[in-house]
C-alpha cells in the first residue's frame, strides 16, 4: 500500500513555495510530483511593457540571489541588438560581480543544506562568512541584494580600490579553507547525510538535460564560462571541477572546489583589471529589429535569455527567460526515487532549486 | 491586568517567535531575513526565532506582492497564527507591489488581504531594518495582549536609515478598526 504524502507549499523544510507530492511505500519514496507556479508574477509579461532602462531593473528582481547574473544576461541581450560592445574594464568588473555572486550563492546554499541535515552550528558558520561576501559586494556595488551594477553598454559602478578588494577575497579564502570546506568533506556529520542519497547517474543527467553543479557533479563536463566564454572569462584561466559519483555528496564537492576556484578567478581578474572606462554611457541607443539569445553560467547552471525587439520600439517585444532551476528541476524525481522519506529535503535542496526564477 | 497577563506580556515582547511566509517573492528579502537570524545581526538576542508553523509563532513576516496563487494561503496563514498577532510586511512588494505593479497575476499588497502592523519598506530592507521592524512589532503584540485598550494599534514604519531606533508612526489602515480590534482575530 502506498501513501501520498504532500510536502509544501509552506513548508519549515523548504526555502520558497512549492509543493512536493511524495508517493511512499512506508519510508521509502516511490515516486515524487512537483507543483510549482506560486511564486508567478507574470515578469516576462510586465518585461514587454517596460523600456530598456526599466527593464534591468524589472529583471533583477526576477531573484534575489542571482540578481547580478539575471541583469547581466539581459544586457548582453540588448548589447547585441543594440551593436554595442561593453568597454574591457567593465567586462572585468562583470565578472568580479558574477564571482562574487557565485561565492555568496553557495555559501547560501551550504548553510540551508546544513540546516537540513541537522547541522544547525554549520548554518550559523556558513551565514557569518556569508557576511564577509556580503561586505565585500556591499564595497562594490553599496548595494547588498539587488546591486543595480549593470547597464547597457557597461557597468554603473566602478571598482576603486581593486587591492583592497583582493585583501578582502584572500581573507575570505582563507575562512572558507579554514572552516567549511574540511567540515563539508571530512565531517561524519556531513559524510553520513550526504554520501549516497539521491543519486543521478551520468546517463539520467544527460537525459534529463541537467546544467551547472548538478550536472558537473554527475560527471557532465560543461561549464559555460569554459564553453562558450562571455564577458572576460576568456582571458581568465580556472579549473571546471567535476565529481564522478553523482550523489549529494559529490554535489557539495563540486559547490566547494567551485567556491575555491571563485576566489581564484576574483584574485586573477581583481589584479589584471585593465584602465578605462566602465560604460558607453549611451544615449539613445539604436535596436535592432530581431531576436538576441545571451547564455550565462549562473551559480545554479545556465541562464538564457532570448530578447526579441521590434523597430523603432523603446520596449523590447519579448523577453524569454530560461532558469537553470527549470532544467534541473525534473531530474528531482529521479533522485527522491527509492530514497528516504527524511532524506527528501535535502535532495531536493541539493540541486540548489530557485522558484521564483522558474515561475517569475 | 492581572500577573499572569502582565507576564504573558513580557513574555511575547522580550521572545516573538517568528513566521516567514513567502508570498511570490524573489528570495531577496527572505535570505535577509535568514541574514538577520545570522550571528552578524543576531536576531535570537531579541528572542526572536523563526518557526516552522504559523501555530506556533506571534509575529507573521510576509515578504513578495502576494501573488494570485498565494493570496488564499496568506489568509489561512494569518487565521493560523494564534491571537494576540502582529504583521510584518517585509520589502516594499508586501507594501506597493514594487517593479511588479500592474501585474495580473498579483492581487496585492498585501494589507488588502490581512491586516498590517508594521512596514520594512527597501528592495530589500538591510537586515537592521527588519530587526527594527521586528522589534516594533513585538511592542505592539505586547500592547495588544493587555486586556486595556492596546495603546500602539497605529501602523509603524521603519524608516530604512539603518539606525534600529527610529520609527515613524502614521494612520491605521482600514483593516484594524478605530478601537483597535482586529478583524478576523480568533
Amino acid at each position: 500500500m502506498s501513501y501520498k504524502i504532500p510536502m509544501g507549499p509552506y513548508h519549515p523544510g523548504l526555502e520558497e513555495p512549492y509543493k512536493l507530492e511524495m508517493i511512499c511505500e512506508g519510508e521509502t519514496v516511490q515516486d515524487a510530483e512537483l507543483k510549482i507556479g506560486f511564486n508567478f508574477r507574470g515578469v516576462e509579461h510586465l518585461a514587454e511593457t517596460r523600456n530598456y532602462i526599466q527593464v534591468i531593473a524589472l529583471m533583477e528582481r526576477v531573484c534575489g540571489i542571482c540578481s547580478f547574473i539575471h541583469t547581466l544576461t539581459l544586457c548582453q541581450a540588448m548589447e547585441q541588438l543594440a551593436g554595442v560592445e561593453p568597454p574591457p574594464r567593465a567586462r572585468y568588473i562583470r565578472v568580479v560581480m558574477a564571482e562574487l555572486e557565485r561565492l555568496h550563492s553557495h555559501v547560501l546554499w551550504a548553510g540551508i543544506a546544513a540546516k537540513l541535515m541537522g547541522f544547525k552550528t554549520m548554518f550559523m558558520t556558513c551565514f557569518a562568512l556569508r557576511e564577509k561576501v556580503m561586505d565585500v559586494l556591499q564595497a562594490i556595488s553599496g548595494n547588498r541584494v539587488n546591486y543595480s551594477m549593470n547597464c547597457l553598454g557597461g557597468v554603473n559602478r566602478d571598482v576603486e580600490d581593486a587591492p583592497a578588494i583582493a585583501g578582502m577575497v584572500d581573507d575570505l579564502e582563507r575562512e572558507m579553507m579554514r572552516t567549511i570546506i574540511p567540515i563539508f568533506t571530512t565531517s561524519s556529520t556531513a559524510r553520513s547525510r550526504c554520501a549516497g542519497i539521491g543519486v543521478l547517474t551520468h546517463d539520467k543527467a544527460l537525459s534529463c538535460a541537467v546544467v551547472g553543479p548538478t550536472a558537473r557533479a554527475s560527471d557532465v563536463n560543461q561549464d559555460l564560462r569554459r564553453d562558450a566564454p562571455y564577458a572576460a572569462y576568456a582571458e581568465l584561466d580556472f579549473e571546471v571541477p567535476v565529481e564522478k559519483a553523482g550523489d549529494v555528496r559529490a554535489r557539495l564537492f563540486v559547490r566547494a572546489l567551485e567556491i575555491i576556484e571563485s576566489c581564484r578567478i576574483l584574485r586573477h581578474a581583481l589584479s589584471n583589471m585593465p584602465p578605462g572606462e566602465i560604460s558607453l554611457n549611451i544615449d539613445k541607443p539604436a535596436f535592432q529589429a530581431g531576436t538576441a539569445i545571451s547564455r550565462v553560467e549562473a551559480p545554479r547552471g545556465e541562464v538564457m535569455y532570448s530578447v526579441t525587439w521590434k523597430e523603432n520600439s523603446r520596449n523590447p517585444a519579448r523577453v524569454h527567460v530560461r532558469t537553470p532551476t527549470y532544467a534541473n528541476m525534473p531530474a528531482v524525481r529521479w533522485m527522491v526515487r527509492g530514497a528516504r522519506l527524511a532524506d527528501t529535503p535535502l535532495i531536493q535542496a541539493s540541486i540548489d532549486p530557485c522558484y521564483s526564477c522558474t515561475d517569475r | 491586568m492581572n500577573l499572569w497577563n502582565r507576564l504573558m506580556c513580557m513574555a511575547r515582547r522580550r521572545s516573538p517567535w517568528l513566521f516567514h511566509m513567502n508570498s511570490g517573492s524573489c528570495n531577496g528579502c527572505d535570505i535577509e531575513i535568514v541574514a538577520a537570524l545570522s550571528p552578524r545581526y543576531d536576531a535570537e538576542q531579541l528572542g526572536v526565532r523563526l518557526e516552522g508553523s504559523p501555530r506556533h509563532a506571534d509575529i507573521l513576516c510576509v515578504t513578495g506582492p502576494v501573488t494570485r496563487k498565494a493570496a488564499g494561503a496568506v489568509k489561512t496563514v494569518y487565521g493560523q497564527v494564534c491571537g494576540p498577532k502582529a504583521v510584518v510586511a517585509i520589502g516594499s512588494c508586501p507594501a506597493t507591489t514594487n517593479v511588479f505593479i500592474d501585474s495580473r497575476t498579483l492581487v496585492g499588497p498585501l494589507d488588502k488581504h490581512i491586516p498590517v502592523d508594521v512596514y520594512v519598506p527597501g528592495c530589500p530592507p538591510r537586515p537592521d531594518a527588519i530587526i527594527a521592524g521586528v522589534a516594533k512589532a513585538a511592542e505592539i503584540l505586547a500592547g495588544r495582549g493587555r486586556n486595556t485598550a492596546p495603546a500602539s494599534s497605529a501602523t509603524a514604519t521603519v524608516t530604512p536609515d539603518f539606525s534600529p531606533a527610529v520609527v515613524q508612526a502614521s494612520s491605521p489602515p482600514s483593516g484594524i478598526s478605530a478601537n483597535g480590534e482586529r478583524e478576523g482575530q480568533p
